[in-house]
């Protein structure tokens, strides 16, 4: 075997679906990230976790580079995102556009391939078969021709999520996909992600329900302009690592402390 | 005047015939671009595209002049003169967007003046150091009857070129509009896509200049794309409308003026496109006015009658009691309590009436030999229905709601819709439990998961 490697470390592991080094972030000079280092295990459901103003979407949209960084690198499979985007599928908050628009859930879908079909050529055929096994893959097949705005929310939600999967990638980042959304599509979001899992695939998941961490995910990274801890479940997520990441809103942890030890003794 | 009218249709007159040519050309460009813009939600800035033209036309025409006396009014040269400085106009505000903490509002409002202040002070020096420059109100108004046919060859290639354009290009618009950052992250240069939409829209108000002038090129450009919205949900069918509209309004607006001697096309082709516009806020498809108005009514009716049809269900589970249990259709053909019913709801016997009027139109209620009202099959099984919806929706609401607000999807009108089966089968199990009599009307259709196994 190698011996450990001497000053520098091999700074982004290969086999990492995203590895993360030294990365700060600011808005208007003020640091919003800092220093953030991390390594993502390949294979597992994340949950991206933090108060309100935390940094958990500008961690994502930095990555992407979507956001300027003022130091530090980032890195997929090994790659830079230019040469990794492929692989790496990006389900955005539900707010962020106008449902408004004049398109279908079947022409939204279909845009997670544009990059696949190329400059100047029309949505072929096949393509919009693509895109429809990606809305059935969510439950939404009998939805492909409807106007976007007279989806529900939930439905609005899986549409973004068919787009990412359209794009057949093996990363996803996604935000806050479980905002605000129905039940059944709650239940569609954990069994997507469930699939994704299975097949080998990685998610983040930008998410706000301390109380279903446990149940959805294997993972947790928890974010609060620093990274406050990352890692297993099951030892990450720990009243002390929430005490540190969401200060003084007591209540709540004790809510989720209490629930916690409910829920120890019980096979995970 | 019908001579006038034949002349214009019969296309006799020259100037009339170049006119509607280069105008309605214009106006199916100026459509189709003003669909992104409008979409892209940067309406106002061919407002600043046509402002900041103004400028260049004043250089353009001393460079040429200085080169040659008398050469200055040469359209091409105008033109390039234009689009040079229309795209810095737009070029501008962007930057001062990019680097300052300024919204767009004010970039644009800031540029705007600046580049028209620009433009009219040239104006002014260059009428006074030549003769024959043409009033700036040629461009700032239209001049549509100066245009003859060079001019026509050159407004026609161009808005050719803005169409091939964007019809090459109108998958990767549609993105830009709808989501720039799922763009950016999928590696669509963003920022040269906007260049190239802020280029077409260059285009449009330069080559629109000279027939509607700057004051109106944006209406030209916006008018068509929002009326247009009011027809269809499809971005495709929205440009092709707005590109018809567009044209269509040119040509309406060339006639009036023509048939109304001095009155200016500028002004006319904004108006006719403006009364498009009306008519498109009214009675369009998809938004219109007197539609939604209609679909309002239609929905307060769907809620009357299920009101209605609940009350003769209650009204009748309460009289019968267990007597017709388990039997939805048993509850129709007999006669409704009417008193009881009055005073389970608000309503008069006059508005009860009413609604068993209306009820019966949709042979949902009849009348025996004896006048008496009653349910008819169809009527019952609706009512059974309602009224399961309804208490399956108090029991969530009972039980559920506390927890999760936010997991309910109001906008569906089947309760299944709303939950999910396992919710509502859960739900069932909680009605039957505490109302062992109503077991039969949750007889859940179930139709959703049928549907899905058909296929």
């Amino acid at each position: 075997m190698t011996p450990p490697a001497p000053f520098p470390a091999p700074e982004h592991p290969r086999t990492a679906p995203l590895s993360i080094h030294d990365m700060t972030v600011a808005y208007a000079r003020r640091p919003v990230l800092w220093d953030i280092d991390y390594d993502a295990p390949p294979g597992k459901l994340i949950a991206l976790i933090g108060p309100n103003g935390s940094g958990k979407t500008t961690l994502l949209k930095a990555v992407l580079d979507l956001v300027a960084t003022v130091s530090g690198t980032v890195r997929f499979f090994g790659e830079a995102y230019k040469t990794a985007r492929g692989r790496v599928g990006y389900v955005p908050q539900r707010g962020s556009v106008d449902w408004d628009f004049p398109v279908s859930a079947l022409d939204v879908v279909a845009m997670g391939l544009y990059r696949k079909i190329g400059w100047c050529r029309p949505v072929a055929r096949r393509h919009k078969e693509q895109a429809r096994e990606a809305l059935a893959r969510v439950g939404m097949r009998d939805y492909a021709r409807r106007q976007i705005s007279q989806l529900s929310g939930g439905q609005q939600q899986r549409v973004f999520l068919a787009r990412a999967l359209a794009q057949e990638a093996d990363l996803y980042l996604m935000d806050e996909p479980f905002a605000g959304v129905d039940a059944s599509t709650e239940r569609a979001i954990v069994a997507l992600l469930q699939d994704l899992r299975a097949a080998g695939k990685t998610a983040i998941v930008v998410h706000h329900d301390l109380q279903t961490v446990t149940e959805y995910f294997d993972e947790v990274i928890l974010l609060n302009m620093r990274l406050i801890a990352a890692g297993p479940v099951d030892e990450a997520f720990t009243t002390e690592n929430l005490r540190k990441t969401y200060g003084g809103k007591l209540a709540l942890l004790d809510e989720v402390g209490h629930k916690m030890t409910l829920s120890e003794g019980e096979p995970r | 005047m019908s001579d006038r009218l034949v002349d214009f249709l019969l296309l006799r007159d020259y100037t009339t015939r170049w006119a509607l040519l280069g105008t309605v050309s214009l106006g199916i460009a100026a459509g189709v671009v003003g669909a992104f813009m409008l979409l892209r939600k940067r309406s106002l800035v061919g407002d600043v595209v046509s402002h900041a033209a103004l400028p260049g036309v004043a250089i353009a025409f001393l460079v040429m002049e200085v080169r040659a006396a008398g050469g200055g009014r040469w359209l091409p040269g105008l033109l390039v003169g234009a689009a040079a400085a229309g795209f810095a106009g737009v070029l501008s505000a962007t930057f001062i967007r990019r680097f300052t903490r300024l919204k767009e509002d004010a970039t644009l409002a800031v540029v705007l003046g600046v580049f028209y202040g620009v433009g009219v002070s040239l104006f002014s020096i260059a009428e006074r150091i030549t003769s024959g420059m043409g009033a700036i109100e040629d461009f700032t108004l239209g001049a549509v009857h100066s245009i003859v046919a060079g001019d026509v060859a050159l407004i026609a290639g161009a808005a050719l070129l803005v169409l091939l354009t964007c019809g090459a290009l109108f998958k990767e618009f549609t993105l830009l509009c709808f989501d720039p950052e799922f763009a950016a992250t999928r590696g669509w240069p963003v920022g040269m896509l906007d260049v190239g939409l802020m280029g077409l829209v260059v285009a449009v108000a330069v080559i629109g200049l000279q027939s509607v002038g700057l004051l109106l090129m944006v209406a030209m450009l916006i008018t068509p794309a929002a009326a247009a919205r009011f027809w269809t949900d499809d971005i495709r069918r929205m440009a092709l409308i707005a590109a018809l509209l567009g044209g269509l309004g040119a040509f309406c607006g060339v006639f009036a003026s023509h048939l109304v001697p001095k009155l200016s096309a500028g002004a006319t082709i904004v108006l006719a496109g403006s009364s498009l516009f009306a008519v498109s806020l009214l009675f369009g498809t998809r938004r219109g006015v007197a539609w939604r108005m209609l679909e309002h009514r239609r929905l307060a009716r769907r809620i009357a009658r299920e009101h209605l049809l609940r009350a003769c269900y209650e009204a009748l589970e309460a009289e019968r009691g267990g007597a017709f249990a388990n039997k939805p259709a048993a509850f129709a053909d007999h006669p409704l309590p009417i008193e009881r019913i009055v005073e389970l709801r608000e309503w008069t016997r006059r508005q009860l009436e009413r609604k068993l009027f209306a009820a019966e139109r949709e042979e949902l209620s009849r009348r025996d030999a004896q006048r008496r009202w009653m349910l008819t099959k169809a009527g019952a099984v609706a009512a059974a229905q309602a009224v399961r919806n309804h208490r399956l929706w108090e029991l969530y609401l009972i039980h559920y709601a506390d927890i999760a607000p936010s997991h309910v999807d109001r906008d569906a009108d089947r309760i299944e819709h709303v939950l999910g089966p396992e919710i509502v089968a859960e739900l069932e199990r909680q009605l039957v439990e505490r109302e062992p009599r109503l077991a039969a009307i949750p007889a859940s259709p179930h139709e959703i998961e049928a549907a899905a196994a058909d296929r």
